[in-house]
């Protein structure tokens, strides 16, 4: 038959041999293969201390993005809800105010805008259906903790800081600085 | 008060070596559990335990604390005297094999020549032979206690591998005891330390062979790691044993590591013998410091062993073992023993 | 009285307390704990004898291997309280009946056995049970019942082997 790689590999089915038979040659063969690997180099990387670098791919926690004045972008137009596929995000519109231009980009704005983290699945697609560029993944985990609850990120956990009010946290979100 | 007619002071250097013998084959288990773990890791190209203390040197008490925190749990229909005996047992068969170990030889201390063995008695070896064939009962009694078909089936497992592999290991000591012709461990290492005379590993290769593979079997250490098997038996006779209980399972077989190991120093590597130096030049209180240091790092390198075998081969099948046991190993010990019978009587005629 | 003596006494009160127990025991696991306590109680006394060779043997053999085997078959068999037959009271008579004609048979046999008769056993300063003696004597007084008890064992080995191969 033809083999599908080059890498397959017959197998043997002859009988022993003695030297095969009597086991200890062969358990030697094997310690020293793993004694060699003392003096091998660990891959490990030790975490809270050294981190590994995301790939520029990367999708971590979501961000709710605001314009340069620091403005909320997202306009609770839901497709984001209907993008993904885990059901994770829900949401409650509301309409702006007068006077709260300073606030909202647009005439609505998103009161409640909740992920929950245990059902998402990071895939993205929010991202993708954002037309405002109002979510985005952000190259973070999400932290572990002790309760359900704390996993259902509200509007105050994803909103990315003001860039006007707070520019340092704002660089520091980004990580920019 | 002639009933308390005892020679006090001897009596509390005995208890005081007692209580540092006990505490530091604690001690040394103890350390054997992280080392174990770290050696893992270094086989297998990754750090170890070092979140506790410097190098996770601390790992040990945090284990240790772990298992005390954890509910003690006993089984209802468990049978609860013996299912508190098992561990016990288990324990105490795995301390008391340190009795007869000559740790070093004599330091003078206060005027007195203190030997630094618990007990010299003339049948040592096999004094170890029947701890350790105690040893077995506190497998079985915990296993038959839990009332669980898992943990019988794995005690089961476990006593006859520890009686079978008891024969091999005794017919392969008879050979080394023909050449020694004493049990007393103290004579066979001073046999070994006198000068023209080498370690009985050079005597007695095979039978050293068949004894480190019997005493693999004995504590119960991969690749003979059968009544513990996770994958078949859900951990084997302790299965239903949680908290300390569970530990002094996990620890006596440290601990009989342990023991097993400074045995095979003293039997076949010259117990508390420095190779290359002649102790008797040295004062005697320094030499037996170093006879421990080197007793130690002796049954340390055959730690070292035990755990490089266990992350290196896989574990035997049930028949395999029994073959290994019955058809490969006894054999094998009683040519050995013939064939080394054979050389003393020629040595004795020419 | 001296510590040897007090040992003795422990000992033997043990021994045959711990012997009533194999009998009067329901369970038999338990059972063959107590016999396993009265092997330990008797090695004591082997010990007290300066026999310290045939004390470890004692626990090697029997309690160690031979009761291990016990355990072995009654784990296996798992006898539970439920199956185990009642004895008609006839039976349990016949075995009272028989019991106590054997102990009469050995209780004037023992007390005229010249052996024992007005003798003490030896504490501490017999050597008979070392193993260099116990050798010499095994090997030249007793020779040839020694070897007929191998031979002994050889064929309750050979009578094992074909039982367990008929199948």
């Amino acid at each position: 038959m033809q083999a599908l790689t080059t890498r397959a590999k017959q197998v043997q089915r002859k009988p022993l041999s003695w030297v095969e038979r009597i086991y200890l040659w062969n358990i030697f063969k094997g310690m020293l293969i793993t004694f060699s690997h003392i003096f091998k180099k660990q891959p490990t990387i030790h975490y809270p201390e050294q981190k590994r670098t995301f790939s520029p791919v990367f999708r971590g926690l979501h961000v709710l993005n605001r314009d340069e004045e620091g403005r909320e972008r997202c306009t609770a137009c839901g497709l984001c809800a209907v993008a993904c596929p885990a059901e994770a995000i829900t949401m409650e519109a509301a309409e702006r105010m007068q006077g709260e231009e300073h606030l909202y980009r647009e005439e609505k704005y998103a009161a409640k805008y909740e992920i929950n983290m245990l059902r998402c699945i990071f895939c993205g697609l929010c991202e993708e259906a954002c037309p405002k560029d109002a979510i985005y993944l952000s190259e973070t985990f999400t932290p572990s903790d002790f309760t359900r609850e704390s996993f259902i990120y509200g509007k105050e956990n994803l909103l990315i800081p003001d860039p006007v009010k707070q520019p340092e946290a704002f660089a520091k979100a980004r990580g920019l600085n | 008060m002639t009933i308390l007619a005892f020679d006090w002071i001897l009596l509390l250097e005995k208890f005081i070596l007692i209580v540092v013998v006990i505490f530091g084959s604690l001690g040394i288990a103890l350390y054997s559990t992280f080392a174990e773990r770290k050696v893992a890791g270094i086989l297998q190209d990754r750090p170890g335990p070092n979140r506790a203390g410097p190098f996770g040197l601390f790992q040990p008490f945090a284990d240790g604390l772990k298992l005390i925190m954890k509910e003690e749990i006993i089984p209802t229909n468990s049978s609860k005297f013996l299912f508190v005996l098992g561990p016990i047992l288990a324990m105490t068969a795995a301390l008391m094999t340190s009795a007869v170990i000559p740790w070093g030889s004599k330091v003078h201390l206060f005027g007195r020549d203190i030997s630094l063995q618990i007990a010299d008695v003339n049948i040592g070896i096999l004094y170890i032979f029947g701890v350790v064939s105690m040893g077995v009962y506190g497998i079985m009694i915990g296993g038959w206690a839990s009332n669980n078909k898992f943990s019988l089936m794995a005690a089961l497992r476990g006593a006859s591998q520890a009686i079978s592999y008891e024969l091999a290991m005794g017919l392969s000591l008879i050979a080394l005891l023909m050449l020694t012709g004493s049990l007393s461990l103290k004579t066979i290492v001073e046999q070994q330390m006198a000068p023209g005379h080498w370690w009985n590993i050079v005597y007695q290769p095979v039978g050293f062979l068949i004894f480190i593979i019997c005493a693999f079997a004995e504590c119960n250490r991969t690749p003979f790691d059968l009544p513990e098997a996770e994958n078949e038996l859900n951990f084997g006779y302790h299965q239903e044993y949680s908290s300390m209980k569970l530990g002094f399972y996990l620890f006596s077989e440290y601990v009989n590591m342990f023991i097993s190991s400074v045995v095979m120093a003293c039997l076949f590597f010259g117990g508390y013998d420095i190779p290359f130096v002649n102790e008797a030049a040295l004062s005697p209180n320094t030499a037996a410091t170093l006879g421990v240091l080197a007793l130690l790092i002796k049954s340390f390198i055959f730690i070292f062993i035990f755990m490089w075998v266990r992350w290196t081969i896989p574990r035997f099948r049930y028949d395999q073992l029994m073959n290994l046991g019955w058809k490969t190993l006894v054999p094998l010990a009683l040519i050995n023993m013939l064939v080394t019978g054979a050389v003393i009587l020629w040595r004795m005629g020419a | 009285m001296n510590i040897t003596q007090i040992l003795f006494w422990i000992l033997s009160g043990a021994a045959v307390i711990s012997a009533i127990m194999v009998v009067v025991s329901r369970n038999p696991i338990h059972s063959i704990l107590w016999l396993i306590v009265v092997f330990f109680c008797i090695s004591g006394h082997y010990i007290l004898l300066n026999a310290q060779f045939l004390a470890i043997v004692n626990l090697i053999v029997y309690a160690g291997a031979i009761m291990v085997l016990f355990l072995f078959v009654i784990m296996l068999m798992n006898p539970n309280k439920t199956n185990a037959q009642q004895k008609s009271l006839w039976k349990k008579l016949v075995g009272v009946i028989a019991g106590g004609c054997f102990l009469l048979t050995w209780i004037p046999l023992i007390k005229q056995a010249p052996e024992i008769h007005n003798k003490v056993a030896l504490l501490k300063d017999g050597n008979i049970g070392l193993i260099g003696n116990l050798g010499k004597v095994l090997f030249s007084d007793y020779l040839v019942p020694f070897e007929i008890t191998s031979v002994l064992f050889l064929s309750a080995m050979v009578g094992a082997v074909v039982i367990g191969k008929k199948e």
